[in-house]
């Protein structure tokens, strides 16, 4: 018998969770047809605020990859939107003219954002924010203007308003409700968070209605119903979302709000289905993924001709995925004359948490600041669980206080992953059943973790606390790149073993499904080798544009040159030499940078040997995984409050570990005195200078992730703060991950741990001898381009004009 | 209609392998790849990405180049840029007869 087809609209998250629930149910039930108006495969929409903030690339958020719909045989067409039902010959209608046949049709169309209907909504620069090309517009917007402005306080609005922040703009939320998120916090919570957020440069326009948007073609601002006016040149509306029923509602089919579906995402036709933001069931049009993933289930089930429980409606919870931002909400908000509270308000640490109770159970929550009793408070409250032998203390409990016990007592039963619906037992089964080592590999086999991200940490502890003494951390299985399945503790041990020497042979040998390798593992290769072995000689062409070319790429592809100076310490003459270079080449920036050095900005390509031969000085690696800068203060040959000779060790620092490979770069400083002008407490090693001594303070990072160095050890001698650095050092070459920075790895492996290895005399004297060995391979960069034709022709010929 | 002009761009033995080279013809900046394989291809030096940036010093691997400025990868073939990205690069057609490479633009 001919399989039945199944055609899907909507190529989202629900729709496609229903398709892959089916197929675990059964794999052959169906040929599979689905459309989908995006012209990508099936991503993860919630991630597409991390994607706005800057956080992820959207290959990053990608749930199936076009192999999948492979693997699976089903035809996808992308970019191709449904336009029509033919109910009676059961055929759908595409844009393109397309009619494809089916016995069984599931709309999964999501929604749309609602746009107020106030004059001049149409103009341009107003969006919404629900997908890939919303985010695309909004970053190409930031670029081109300056004042935005989001239309609702809710958490669409707000995690679009921080991404808009975090691209550049002046940024405005108007909100016509007193407080922010009103549905899901109280107004205790909604004010801690305004303030927040307000910390966080976000202006808000609150008890604002607006009534008209202003400008001729484009907007170029809101007026409100009190008569006052805001700037803007891109508007967000984030009020809130309707259900894309239009088409179902064209065929006859029953809507309201949206499709209308019955406990089986059943609609009044049959073999016609709903199922997530586009469905009604009754009466609610969810818009979490929780509630639609519960959906799919059923729905699978249904296709796949299993019994199954109907769906009977579901609690939601929500969280906002704003950096610095902890807060968590579900269920009542305000309560009753029939609900008691328990409230904690902790302004010193700016806590909030609420629970409420009815009839001795929980019926509603509301956590700001600290949200680790989310998942308990939230099974409690939709397990209806009886709170009346409980305390109320634990409320209070301190935050990580007893995480590991929370785990071993955690009951089977407990959800983990409140988006996935996944339990600790189904969590656990998977890691024993498959031999899971990292959360990764969890969220592959049992979806927990694919959403929101928010349990990640959880399913991590539960997978530390299973697995015992043979989890570690520091193994969690994670390809290095898509080329290959191999994690970074694999590739390294097989090229020691195998004794691999070059990037091609890795890749030939381990079996790369690309033969060359994706400019994610190129370089990666190229450093593990050169780490390996001292004497590694360096493979340009697998490295990145900017340190294959020994200076960064502009926007406009010219580059930049900025050339060492020791500790930030220059002279007369060599001010005088970059200034005559920058008349000479008319180069268009002059700029002191952040690491105490000039940069010469704008060069052309063909220029670079002849400016650097120009300059006769050394590189100053500002482009490289590798030392950059070593920060100084002037210290105790000048200042009346120097303790030591916080220049002389700087550059002494520079000179010997300038040009060494590291995972990630590497920034040093020195201050003679704990006011720290050099800034040595966010360095990757920063050194403070004390009455009769040093401090080292590593793992510090003033970047994207600010972190603030840890004190490693307290010196007497700068012969010991050389010995631990080249340790330190060279440990962090040998242990850690292409493109981890030191307060990453620091975080990974553990202070302790490193002070063990660095305090073992032998192993120390070993890795110092092995940097020093490796320090020995490196040429100055510039130097050896200056004379060599062939690097000449090869990297930096000028423009052949025909 | 359009009529096509064949120019001499390079000599094929003074091509490096795996690194792009940048040439101009008339107002049109090129970029040429020579893949380990042999081949020899021509796109527009431009990624489609909407910030731009050359494509001369990508990284090349097979038939590809990944954009030195926001990695996105695209096919030296037919210009096509990889999902989950989009766009296309215009591509020239080479020729090469004994050293010399030619381009029809
Ligand atoms: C030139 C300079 C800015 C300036 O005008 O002052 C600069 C310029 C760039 N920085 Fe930086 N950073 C500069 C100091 C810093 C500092 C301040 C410092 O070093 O004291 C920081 C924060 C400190 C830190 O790293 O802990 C800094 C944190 C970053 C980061 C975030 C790194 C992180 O791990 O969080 C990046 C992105 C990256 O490396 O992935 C980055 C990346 C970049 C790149 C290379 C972006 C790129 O890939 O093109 C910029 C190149 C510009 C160009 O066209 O050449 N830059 N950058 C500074 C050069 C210092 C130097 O002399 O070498
Ligand atoms: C920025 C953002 C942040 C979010 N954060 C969270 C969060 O933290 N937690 C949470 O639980 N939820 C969150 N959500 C909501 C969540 O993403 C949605 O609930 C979920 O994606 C809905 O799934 P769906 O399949 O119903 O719709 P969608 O994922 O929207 O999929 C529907 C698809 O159908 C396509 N389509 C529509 N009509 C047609 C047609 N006629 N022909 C072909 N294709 C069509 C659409 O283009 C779309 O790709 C967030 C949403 C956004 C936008
Ligand atoms: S850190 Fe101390 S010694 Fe150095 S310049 Fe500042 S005040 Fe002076
Ligand atoms: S709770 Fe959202 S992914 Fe697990």
């Amino acid at each position: 018998m001919a399989k039945q087809k199944l055609v899907m609209i909507g190529n989202g998250m629900a729709g496609v969770r229903t398709i892959e629930d089916l197929i675990k149910e059964n794999p052959d039930a169906y040929e599979i047809t689905i459309f989908g108006k995006e012209p990508h495969p099936n991503y993860n929409r919630i991630q597409l605020s991390n994607v706005l903030q800057g956080d992820m690339s959207i290959e990053d958020i990608i749930l199936n990859q076009l192999d999948w719909y492979e693997t699976n045989k089903i035809q996808l067409f992308t970019g191709e939107t449904v336009v029509d039902i033919d109910l009676d010959n059961k055929e759908v209608i595409s844009d393109q003219g397309q009619r494809v046949a089916y016995d069984k049709l599931i709309f999964a169309t999501g929604s749309s954002p609602f746009f107020i209907p106030v004059e001049g909504i149409d103009k341009q620069g107003i969006i919404g924010f629900r997908d890939v090309s919303d985010c695309e517009v909004m970053i190409k917007g930031a670029e081109e203007y300056q004042d935005a402005v989001v239309i609702g306080g809710g958490l669409l609005g707000l995690e679009a308003a921080k991404g808009l922040k975090n691209l550049g703009m002046n940024v405005s939320v108007v909100h016509l409700m007193p407080h922010l998120m009103e549905r899901q916090l109280d107004a205790a919570a909604g004010a801690m968070l305004k303030q927040e957020l307000e910390k966080q440069g976000i202006n808000f326009l609150m008890e604002k209605q607006t009534v008209e948007v202003l400008g001729d073609e484009r907007a170029t601002g809101l007026r409100f119903k009190d008569g006052s006016e805001v700037k803007a040149n891109l508007v967000v509306m984030a009020v809130g979302i309707v259900p894309n029923k239009e088409l179902a509602q064209q065929a006859g089919i029953v809507t309201n709000r949206g499709i209308i579906v019955n406990d089986f995402m059943e609609t009044n036709i049959e073999d016609h289905y709903a199922i997530g933001e586009c469905a009604e069931h009754r009466g609610i049009a969810y818009g979490l993924v929780a509630p639609l993933y519960e959906q799919a289930k059923v729905l699978a089930k249904r296709l796949a001709n299993v019994p199954t429980e109907p769906y009977e409606g579901s609690v939601t919870g929500t969280q906002l995925k704003v950096a610095g931002v902890d807060l968590y909400s579900a269920g009542e908000i305000e309560g009753d004359d029939q609900t008691k509270a328990i409230r904690v308000h902790n302004e010193f640490e700016g806590v909030y948490k609420k629970v409420l109770i009815r009839d001795n159970h929980v019926v509603g929550t509301v956590l700001y600041g600290e949200t680790t009793e989310s998942t308990r408070l939230f099974r409690m409250l939709s397990n209806k669980e009886d709170v009346r032998d409980m305390t109320s203390l634990s409320i209070l409990q301190a935050a990580g206080e007893a995480e590991e016990d929370d785990v071993a007592a955690m009951a089977d039963e407990v959800v983990v992953c409140g988006c996935n619906g996944v339990t600790k037992k189904t969590v656990v089964d998977a890691i024993h059943a498959h031999n899971l080592t990292s959360v990764n590999e969890v969220g592959g086999c049992t979806n927990a973790g694919r959403s929101c991200g928010r349990c990640k940490p959880l399913i991590g502890q539960i997978l530390e606390h299973t697995l015992g003494d043979s989890f570690d951390g520091a193994a969690a299985k994670d390809a290095i790149c898509s080329c290959t399945t191999l994690d970074r503790d694999e590739v390294v041990a097989e090229i020691k073993e195998k004794g691999l020497t070059s990037v091609k042979e890795v890749m030939h040998v381990l079996g790369w499904k690309n033969e060359e390798g994706c400019s994610k593992c190129n370089p990666a290769l190229n450093y593990y080798l050169g780490m390996i072995y001292a004497d590694y000689k360096d493979e340009r062409d697998a490295r990145l544009v900017n340190e294959k070319m020994h200076a960064n790429i502009q926007k406009d592809g010219t580059y930049s040159v900025v050339p060492r100076m020791y500790g930030g310490v220059t002279t007369a003459e060599d001010l005088k030499k970059l200034a005559e270079v920058a008349t000479k080449y008319e180069v268009p920036l002059v700029k002191l940078t952040g690491g105490q050095r000039i940069g010469l900005f704008g060069i052309k390509k063909q220029d670079l040997p002849s400016v650097w031969a120009e300059l006769g000085m050394q590189s100053g690696y500002a482009y490289g995984k590798t030392l950059r800068t070593v920060k100084t203060c002037v210290g105790a040959r000048f200042c009346r409050y120097g303790t030591q000779d916080s220049m002389g060790l700087g550059m002494e620092l520079e000179k010997k570990f300038e040009r060494i490979d590291t995972p990630h770069k590497f920034k040093m400083g020195v201050s003679a005195c704990p006011r720290n002008c050099a800034e040595s407490g966010i360095k990757d090693i920063g050194v403070v200078g004390i009455d009769g001594g040093w401090e080292i303070y590593v793992g510090g990072n003033g970047g994207t992730d600010l972190r603030a160095g840890d004190l490693l050890y307290t010196v007497k001698t700068k012969e010991e703060v050389m010995d631990i650095a080249s340790a330190y050092l060279q440990y962090y070459r040998e242990t850690g991950h292409y493109l981890e920075r030191t307060s990453k790895w620091v975080e990974r492996m553990g202070l302790d741990h490193i002070k063990s290895v660095i305090e073992d005399e032998k192993v120390r004297r070993e890795l110092i001898s092995r940097i020093d060995q490796t320090l020995e391979r490196y040429n100055e960069p510039w130097q050896e381009a200056i004379e060599s034709d062939e690097i000449q022709g090869k990297y930096y010929r000028p423009v052949v004009t025909n | 209609m359009t009529t096509q002009t064949r120019v001499k761009v390079a000599k094929y033995s003074d091509l490096p392998v795996r690194n792009g080279v940048a040439i101009t013809v008339g107002s049109e900046k090129i970029a040429l790849y020579k893949v380990t394989s042999g081949e020899v291809y021509a796109i527009a030096d431009k990624s489609p990405h909407p910030k731009g940036g050359v494509l001369s010093e990508g990284l090349v691997s097979g038939h590809y180049v990944f954009c030195p400025v926001y990695d996105w990868k695209i096919s030296l073939a037919d210009g096509q840029v990889q999902a989950p990205d989009q766009g296309q690069v215009k591509t020239y057609e080479v020729e090469i007869e004994r050293d010399e490479v030619f381009l029809r633009l």
